[in-house]
């Protein structure tokens, strides 16, 4: 099972809530379906700079392997204030832990409404689909 | 989606399946990085049984070949091979293939994605000649050993055949895993050395489990067609659908070496097209590397200044060159080793350099 303390887009980003701010991720999923295990097949991040507004379900950003790009959508609406620098040359950090010191992004949220989301049973549902 | 004779193999072996030009095929058993070194330095084995095989016999065979592909058969020696392509009166390609010149027989190997289209081409054009097609696709199944050790992996389970005696894009037939009588090209697709077998679909799990065990003591693994693309991109050959297609043309890509104006092969479909264009062309394929992190990927837009100038065709993590690694159409006059010119990322460029192809090719002993 997942974690249950966020909540996830079926698209396999998951946001949680951190205060005043939510802080974006990626699931295992995501990393499993990118890496195929190995973490060195990861071979970039691109990430927004602080400051940029994100509307709901927007690109932004990109992570990329050796075989594949996938997009990175935002899960919530709001205002970019920290990117994890630490991931841009140390993906492994992402691979290994896409739960906790492999987050993505922190955001400043415009609207903290989840009625859109999936929760962690709801996301699994969606793998189960998926592979399907 | 079809399987191959050895479909069930793959995933006890840790095989990433996905459908491939119909095919449900492996795309990756390990990291993709490790089965691309596995093949330049050691042996890899490959299900290649999603490829189109397409036996032509009767007395016009050779004569139908040579109107509908580009390569001169009448002039390849029995048990050779060579490159061509078969193509429209536009001189752009259906197919780019193998031309295997038996001697009651001619043998085409076709991409899987273009199998069903190419046979169509050739029953429309086979008229007047006396030929007869037959599709091996699904009686056989194709394995392919490739890299440096490929030859004493396959010689611990082949007898009637003196593999070192068989030259480079040279075929013949032997028994191989016990099975008699077994088509063996040295050919590939990866630019090391290698062969490629051609087995009754019976014979293919058998044969398949005997060459992993026979390559075992070599360092043998099975490899996924994920490496299979690089070690042809880093080789510098064309994959149908990236480098040649319905828009892009042998001659640009730098195949001539596959096309043939000789008089005496005659009149052949997109001759003349083809012919105009070996005078008179406007672009060429060229390679790129470049040193930013960013992968090149089918489709990116390249950039000198503010102008499109072209398009990427094929890209690759290159663990060989140690560096990422493209291919794409640039306009003569940037077509031009150390050219440089920037790949468009969503608006962020990253630099890519003009490079001569192959980017890789294996020291001949």
């Amino acid at each position: 099972m997942r974690p249950d303390d966020r909540h996830y887009l079926p698209s396999h980003e998951w946001v949680k809530s951190d205060g005043d701010t939510v802080v974006f991720g990626i699931t295992d999923f995501a990393v499993e379906e990118l890496s195929h295990g190995n973490e060195d097949d990861l071979v970039y991040c691109d990430l927004p700079e602080p400051g940029r507004k994100l509307a709901q379900g927007e690109t932004f950003g990109e992570i990329e392997s050796v075989k594949a790009v996938a997009d990175l959508n935002s899960p919530l609406p709001g205002e970019v204030v920290e990117v994890n620098k630490t991931i841009e040359d140390h993906l492994q950090v992402l691979a290994r832990d896409p739960w906790d010191k492999g987050w993505l992004i922190r955001v400043k949220p415009d609207d903290t409404s989840t009625s859109h989301l999936l929760d962690a049973e709801g996301y699994e549902a969606s793998l189960g689909k998926a592979d399907g | 989606m079809r399987h191959t004779p050895l479909h069930d193999e793959h995933e006890p072996l840790g095989g990433t399946m996905v459908e491939f030009g119909g095919w449900r095929m492996p795309v990756q058993y390990g990291p993709i990085l490790e089965e691309v070194r596995c093949v330049r330095e050691r042996v890899g084995l490959f299900d290649l049984s999603h490829m189109g095989r397409l036996r032509l016999t009767g007395p016009d065979a050779v004569a139908f070949v040579d109107r509908v592909a580009t390569c001169y058969c009448a002039r390849i020696p029995l048990g050779s091979i060579r490159y061509g392509l078969l193509c429209r009166p536009t001189g752009n390609p259906i197919d780019d293939i193998l031309v295997y010149r038996g001697e009651d027989e001619v043998f085409l190997v076709v991409n899987a994605g273009n199998a069903d289209a190419d046979r169509e081409w050739l029953r429309s054009h086979s008229e007047g000649f006396d030929v007869t097609l037959e599709d091996q696709t699904d009686e056989l199944a194709m394995i392919a050993l490739q890299g440096p050790l490929s030859e004493e992996s396959l010689a611990r389970v082949t007898t009637d055949l003196e593999l070192p005696e068989l030259g480079y894009y040279k075929f013949a037939r032997g028994t191989v895993c016990g099975c008699p009588n077994v088509r063996v090209s040295r050919t590939g697709y990866t630019g090391e050395d290698g062969f490629e077998v051609y087995l009754p679909a019976e014979h293919a799990v058998g044969a398949w489990r005997a060459l992993l065990e026979a390559g075992q003591a070599s360092g043998m693994a099975p490899i996924g067609l994920g490496a299979r693309d690089t070690l042809r991109l880093e080789a510098g050959m064309p994959l149908y659908g990236h480098e040649i297609d319905a828009e892009h043309n042998p001659i640009e890509a730098g195949l001539k070496f596959g096309v043939s104006f000789h008089e005496e092969k005659g009149d052949w479909i997109g001759r003349a097209a083809l012919e105009k264009l070996h005078t008179a062309p406007t672009r060429a394929l060229v390679g790129l590397t470049t040193a930013g992190k960013r992968v090149p990927r089918q489709g990116y837009a390249l950039l000198d200044g503010d102008e499109n100038v072209g398009t990427i065709c094929s890209g690759a993590v290159s663990p060989t060159v140690g560096k990422h690694i493209a291919t794409a159409y640039l306009p003569l006059h940037l077509a031009v080793t150390g050219q440089v010119v920037d790949m468009d990322l969503r608006g962020k460029r990253q630099a890519c350099t003009v490079v001569d192809l192959p980017f890789y090719s294996r020291k001949r002993s």
